[in-house]
């Protein structure tokens, strides 16, 4: 071949041989590290399964007797399982409607340049640590409810939800369930906004070149798009409501009853709540139960959130 | 350095499909070979099978051979990278890296690759490499400045400058003036010229007076239909595909009768 | 209309469809206007003895909705009148969603002042009964414990995102794990804290209390987050740039870690920020791994630790005698904890709005 005739550094020398048999340790060390991270989670998250049943089983196997209340495993997590879904329940119906109006405010209303700065402070409501909210809902929300909830008692108390007698401190179930709203509203609001932001332009123009209404607009071609998406968004909001602990810890006065009465001063516990209360100072068969207690959280969630998973999924191959 | 490429019976496949068929051409070394032909026939699928640049692609894989200095680049103890150290490349769309400064750009291939090279060493080679791109003098007074700063065609010969300073034998280019400007383009078809002394130059267009005007010898590639795989029709010198093609299909090509 | 054979639509329908150009509208300050008057309504219906300020803003609102519906209705129709209410409806919702927000800065600020003071930044609670005491102890804990948990979760989120998105593509192990990270992102912060406290129970015994297990619950909640960031800004980065590299014989490790990773390390940042941020507020996990503890400790592998969080729980929960001084410094401790996260929300906005790679094309 030529020898070139410039005067140019050769970094290389006369590499007339294409090297052979070079496997590269660079690459086979950073794949291998790279893939150990990815299978590490799967491991981590086979742990978390694993000894959460390894540490559970000892209370499926106990005496009745020995588990807090005497009447056994079932008798004791029933009144939490039915407290955690009441909390849960309440703030999805609170927060969800809520948040998709803010979404759409967001979205579709609220002027151009105004728009992502209100996002912001939405997003903000989200970086507040649960313990703040806890600390605010029992000093602040329980006194700010404590009317309302004499005034429902009195005039709605033929409603079972309503009946009374309405709590003097406020520290209600309904105010836990206020508090879980506040605290998912972030999510749910972040994640509709970004599919209502996905409406193809088209879609919409299409609606206002026919003379609809903004509101028209909206409900024609923004919601039906983004209903899917709003859906998961709930329910991703509700996996993380079930989860919630310190806010419900704090605000709800607890005695461990299933009652649907959502005004008065007795009241069910959550799961979680539970757990951070009494784990703490627990020992022998009362942590396994407490465990126990925190696998059956552990698979709602689960659940909650593969099917919130699952509607996106759907929806997505549909699309 | 410019080297000779020995193409025989090449099968290029994404997966289980078959992309391109039975290849078989020289490239003559210190000379600029054009690929055209319709969209979708190969060209683009076969110049990046010729650096291993294909099997990028996940599932991508090619049976054949393709030799250069009597060592068959797809032989398995053939290492994919150090083949494409010796086969550089120039895409479609310029792409210098973004985090990076022009002088930056040029010394990539020395530094991503851990080289060491003394500093007054590797200035001359970022100097030669840009003036071998004919970008010196625009751009030597501000080296330290972005690649993203510069127009489209200053980008483009700022990837040419960054791929000959790995000092290959062979240099591929992907449609390089696609994206850009008469001007630009002008100035690379310049470029190009100047190149061929020293590289072996083989370059996709979709551009057939493009081709006319840089290359030596013009391959035409063309498939059978939606969903066949493409294959050389006739590889020739420019000249003679350009006035005396000897096969119908690629007459009706360059007259523009299809494609 | 021309005439037809087919069911022709009533006249009153077609004045519907035909609307003129010019319509009445009412003026553009009217939705002001409207809420002013509401607001007056609101304060003559309600006794000036009663009068609350939630009561208020809620009749305030009502009255609105209702005076700018009729009011649309009599001078715009029924359509406009609908696009007004709903307009009014969702501008509620966010008036509504500011309420908390503006409650719980307010008072936690309001509160937390008190002893926002350099002694709550310089004692730890060691021999304090009553009155004064700081929070040293519990600032350190949470730095401390707050940092291992990313230096275990960084590393391993950060390679698993790129395993996903550079090696495993399309695989079956790579589906698994982004489904596996999915759940996880879901996983209650308390069942992270019960894993890890399980997982001591068999390993040291039952009642183990240490620094270390509170970074471990928290890079359980950490990684997920990790991963999914990552995954986006990796997926972010133009193939190109990947091809650019290959084609200059670079090696495919050294690609992902001088081009892709390099292109993409401010949002990547981004994400870390952020992940760090959410973990740091946590308080459940922390509640059963680590505990509490009245003096400093800096070693995670010896004893409890006390983290800010926890600090202001046990504050606020079991203040002493007298009461008030506890409260405050739960107080207080929320205050820090809150400066401490819109900081970190804040860096990283920073982070993503200054070194964002100009990719743009």
């Amino acid at each position: 071949m030529s020898s070139t005739q410039t005067t140019r550094p050769d970094p290389g020398g006369d590499r007339a041989v294409i090297e052979t048999g070079t496997k590269r340790a660079g690459d086979t060390v950073f794949r291998g590290t790279a893939t150990g991270s990815g299978v590490l989670i799967l491991l981590v998250l086979a742990a978390v399964a694993a000894f959460l049943v390894g540490e559970a089983v000892p209370a499926f196997t106990a005496d009745p007797a020995e588990i807090e209340g005497e009447r056994g495993l079932v008798a004791y997590v029933w009144p939490l399982l039915f407290g955690t879904v009441l909390a849960a329940v309440i703030a999805l119906l609170v927060a969800t409607p809520i948040a998709v109006g803010i979404a759409l405010f967001i979205s579709h209303y609220a002027p151009r340049r105004l728009a992502q700065g209100l996002g912001y402070l939405v997003d903000l409501l989200a970086a507040v640590p649960s313990i703040v909210y806890g600390i605010w809902g029992i000093t602040v929300l329980s006194r700010w409810m404590i009317p309302v909830y004499g005034w429902l008692a009195e005039q709605l108390g033929f409603i079972p939800l309503f009946a009374g007698p309405a709590s003097t401190t406020g520290r209600t179930i309904l105010t836990a369930g206020l508090v879980l709203a506040v605290m998912i509203l972030p999510i749910i609001t972040a994640l509709s906004r970004d599919v209502f932001l996905q409406t193809p332009r088209l879609h919409e123009e299409a609606a206002l070149a026919l003379g609809a209404t903004r509101w028209e607009m909206v409900k024609y071609s923004v919601i039906p798009y983004g209903r899917s998406g709003v859906v998961s968004a709930a329910m991703l909001g509700l996996g993380r409501a079930l989860g919630e602990t310190m806010a419900v810890a704090l605000v709800l006065s607890v005695s461990n009853v299933v009652t649907f009465n959502l005004v008065s001063s007795t009241n069910p516990s959550t799961i979680a709540a539970n757990i951070a209360l009494n784990f703490p100072e627990a020992s022998g068969i009362d942590v396994n139960v407490l465990i126990a207690s925190g696998l059956a959280l552990f698979v709602i969630t689960f659940l909650v959130n593969f099917a919130a998973r699952w509607v996106v999924q759907r929806s997505g191959a549909k699309a | 350095m410019a080297k000779l490429i020995d193409v025989s019976d090449l099968n290029i496949y994404y997966g289980d499909f078959l992309a391109v068929e039975s290849v078989t051409m020289t490239i003559e070394p210190r000379a600029v070979t054009a690929l055209i032909g319709p969209s979708g026939c190969g060209k683009s699928t076969f110049l990046r099978s010729l650096n291993r640049m294909h099997e990028v692609i996940p599932g991508a894989r090619v049976e054949g051979k393709v030799v250069m200095d009597g060592q068959d680049l797809y032989d398995k103890d053939v290492d994919p990278v150090s083949v494409r150290q010796h086969i550089g490349m120039v895409f479609q769309r310029p792409n210098p890296f973004p985090t990076m400064s022009i002088y930056d750009n040029v010394a990539a291939g020395v530094r991503l690759n851990a080289k060491r090279m003394s500093k007054s060493d590797l200035d001359d080679l970022v100097e030669s490499s840009l003036r071998g791109a004919n970008l010196w003098t625009e751009v030597k007074d501000r080296l330290g400045k972005p690649g993203l700063g510069l127009s489209g065609g200053q980008q483009q010969r700022l990837c040419i400058a960054r791929a000959i300073a790995i000092r290959p034998s062979v240099l591929l280019m992907d449609e390089p003036c696609s994206a850009l400007d008469p001007i630009s383009t002008l100035a690379i078809e310049d470029l190009i010229g100047e190149l061929k002394s020293e590289y072996t130059i083989v370059i996709v267009t979709h551009n057939m007076q493009q081709a006319a005007r840089v290359s030596d010898r013009t391959g035409f590639f063309n498939l059978a239909g939606v969903g066949r795989p493409g294959h050389l029709v006739e590889i020739d010198d420019t000249s003679t595909i350009f006035s005396n093609p000897s096969q119908k299909s690629t007459e009706d090509y360059i007259s523009g009768r299809f494609g | 209309m021309t005439t037809t054979t087919g069911p022709s639509p009533s006249p009153e329908a077609v004045a519907e469809i035909e609307q003129p150009m010019r319509q009445a509208r009412l003026p553009r300050w009217t939705p002001w206007a409207s809420l002013a008057a509401a607001l007056v309504v609101a304060l003559l219906v309600t006794a000036p003895g009663g009068r609350s300020l939630g009561g208020v803003v809620a009749i305030t609102a009502i009255a609105h909705l209702v005076l700018i519906g009729v009011l649309s209705a009599v001078r715009e129709g029924s359509r406009r009148a609908k696009d007004r209410i709903v307009t009014a409806l969702v501008t509620i919702a966010f008036g509504l969603a500011m309420i908390p927000l503006v409650s719980v800065v307010w008072t936690v600020v309001g509160n937390g002042l008190a002893r926002f003071d350099t002694t709550f930044f310089t004692w730890s609670m060691r021999g304090v009964v009553g009155e004064g005491g700081g929070a040293l102890h519990a600032i350190w804990g949470t730095i401390i414990v707050t940092l291992i948990a990313a230096l275990i979760s960084v590393p391993v989120g950060l390679l698993a995102a790129v395993y996903l998105v550079e090696y495993g593509a399309g695989s079956r192990l790579a589906k698994a794990i982004t489904f596996l990270v999915d759940v996880m992102t879901g996983i209650p912060s308390i069942v992270a804290g019960l894993f890890v406290a399980a997982l001591f129970v068999i390993v040291v015994g039952p009642g183990t209390k240490l620094g270390i297990m509170g970074s471990l619950a928290l890079a359980v909640l950490m990684i997920p987050t990790v991963v999914r960031s990552t995954e986006e800004m990796l997926k972010l980065v133009p193939n190109d740039l990947r091809e650019a590299a290959y084609a200059l014989g670079v090696p495919k490790w050294r690609t992902i870690t001088k081009v892709v990773l390099r292109t993409s390390v401010s949002g990547i940042a981004t994400g870390i920020t952020l992940a760090i941020a959410r973990v740091a507020g946590e308080t459940a996990p922390l509640l059963v791994t680590l505990g509490i503890t009245t003096g400093t400790n800096f070693n995670p592998f010896d004893g409890r630790m006390a983290t800010l969080p926890v600090y202001a729980y046990y504050q606020y929960t079991q203040p002493g005698v007298p009461a008030e001084a506890g409260v405050e410094r739960a107080w207080t401790a929320a205050l820090v904890l809150i400066i401490l996260v819109m900081a970190l929300n804040l860096v990283a906005r920073l982070i993503s709005r200054l070194f964002a790679p100009k990719v743009g094309r």
